[in-house]
Order: C-alpha cells, then structure tokens, then sequence
C-alpha cells in the first residue's frame, strides 16, 4: 500500500519531490522543444535550398 | 567509438535509441517513485527516508555526468572532435539540474535529521563545488562570440574540474564530516536493507536512463544546430559575395 501520511516530516519529503519533479520536468521540456526548434530550422532552410 | 565521431553516423546510430529511452526511462521512474512510497518507515529517519531515493540518485548522477563531460573535454582538447565538444555542451543542463537537486534535497533531508540545512563539510561543499563548475563551464562557454574559442577555454576548466569529482567521493573518508559515508557502493558490500536497496536501484536505473535520453537527444540537437549556424553563414557568405 502507498503511505502518503508523511506525519512530521510532510514539509521537508512533499517539497523535496515537489522541486524534483519540476526540475526533471523542465530539463526534459526544454531538450525537446529545443529539439524540435533547430530541426524545424533545418527543415525550412533545406527546404529554401529546393 | 571513434567511428561515432562522424556526426552522420552518430545520427544514424543514435535514433532508434532514443525514443526507447524516453520510454524505459518513464517507466523506471513511475515504478520507482510509487515503490519509495510503500517501504516502510526507516526506525531512525521515519519518512525522511523517501528523499533519499530522490537525493542518491541526483547526487551520483551529478558526479557521473560531470565525468562525462571532462572526458568530452579531454577528446576535444586532443582531438578537436565536434561531437565530443557537442557531448560536453549537452552533459552541463542535466548536470547542473542533478547536482542542484542533490544539494536542495540534501538540505531537506538534513534539516530534520541534523539540526541544519547546511554545514560546510567537505561532502556538501565540494558538491556545491561541483555545482559551480556546471555553471562556470556554461559562462565561460557563452562569454566568448567566437564558439570555437569558447569551447576550447571551456573544455580547459571542463578538464580540470575532474579534480574535484574523487574529492567529492572520498570526502567522507579523508575528512570527518556530518554526512554519512557510502553505505551503497563500500568495500565489504552494501550496508542498505533490501527492503530500501531494490527501489533505490531502480530509482538509479531510471535517472541513468533519463539522462541518456536527455544527453543524446541534446547531443542530436547540437549537430543539427551545427548545421543550421553552417547554412545561414554560407549563405550569408553568398549573398555578400
């Protein structure tokens, strides 16, 4: 079973997950919209070349 | 792995790896992170335990990654290749991100166990030292309007800040500190229960995995932005010209 009662500890664990996530979160969305900028870059100046 | 070297072939052999990671990576983590909510409470820590599958996992793959990139570093410094220059450019985010959460989610944890969000030990502040050199490589990289200048003082402090990554790891055995010694990776074997070992291996696996999807698709990313500065500067070359 989960145990979400985090008791006394509540405000150090739930923060420590919290920022985590939105770190991890915000690394991996900046890679791929990143990713998908350059390779629509790439695409529209090949395709100026054809 | 010098044939990797060539961008077209590091493109090629790359993409049918990357979506796959993205995908186990996910998985990993979802198991993991409901799995750090069904053990049991630790007898000394309570529920504080939890962070720890999170701050473990941040504070390894902070000292990984940074070996990852001082040895891109030392393959561009010697043999000035693009993609190793790219690999070091691609590791400083995730590190960066890894290394700051192990020093937030540290100061989490400690608060409540030690008395205190910080001490300067030499654990923690030659994690925070690892953390400034993430940042110092990405400003150095970015001080300079010539990139390839750029890379190569980079790559300088890049290198040199390998240094630092056995004083972090032996900190807690050359030193007396307020954090623990490894209790993971120790001679005489693991002193973890396996109750906690299991989840935290996975929990690991995972953050392995999300920072190999990351690194090659951020790599990925730095040939085809490669590319795109080498069409516009031809072509800026053509039209004045």
């Amino acid at each position: 079973m989960i145990d979400l009662d985090m008791g006394p500890y509540a405000a150090f664990v739930w923060p420590a997950w919290a920022v985590t996530v939105g770190v991890l979160v915000a690394v991996v969305a900046r890679c791929l919209t990143q990713a998908r900028r350059w390779k629509r870059e790439l695409e529209r100046l090949e395709g100026d070349n054809q | 792995m010098f044939g990797l070297a060539n961008p077209d072939r590091f493109m090629r052999v790359t993409r049918p790896l990357v979506g796959p990671l993205w995908v186990i990576a996910a998985v990993l983590l979802a198991v993991g992170s409901v799995w750090a909510f069904r053990v049991p409470e630790d007898a000394l820590q309570g529920d504080t335990v939890r962070i720890l599958f999170i701050h473990v996992p941040a504070a390894s793959l902070g000292l990984a990654v940074y070996a990852s990139l001082g040895i891109s570093c030392l393959f561009y410094l010697i043999f000035r290749h693009s993609l190793a220059d790219a690999a070091a450019r691609a590791a400083v985010l995730p590190g960066a991100a890894f290394t700051g959460l192990a020093l937030i989610t540290g100061a989490l944890w400690g608060q409540p166990m030690w008395g205190t969000w910080w001490v300067w030990d030499a654990r923690l502040t030659s994690m925070l030292v690892l953390f400034l050199l993430y940042i110092a490589y990405a400003v150095l990289r970015g001080a300079f309007d010539d990139e390839g200048r750029g890379a190569r003082a980079a790559s300088v402090l890049g290198l040199v800040g390998l240094i630092n990554l056995p004083i972090v790891k032996f900190s807690v055995d050359w030193w007396n500190t307020l954090h623990q010694p490894a209790s993971l990776l120790r001679a005489g074997g693991t002193s973890l229960d396996p109750a906690y070992l299991w989840p935290l291996l996975v929990m690991m696996t995972a953050w392995l995995l999300l920072f190999l999807a990351v690194w090659l698709t951020a790599i990925r990313t730095e040939v085809v932005r490669r590319r795109v500065l080498a069409i516009r500067a031809r072509r800026a070359r053509e039209a004045q010209g």
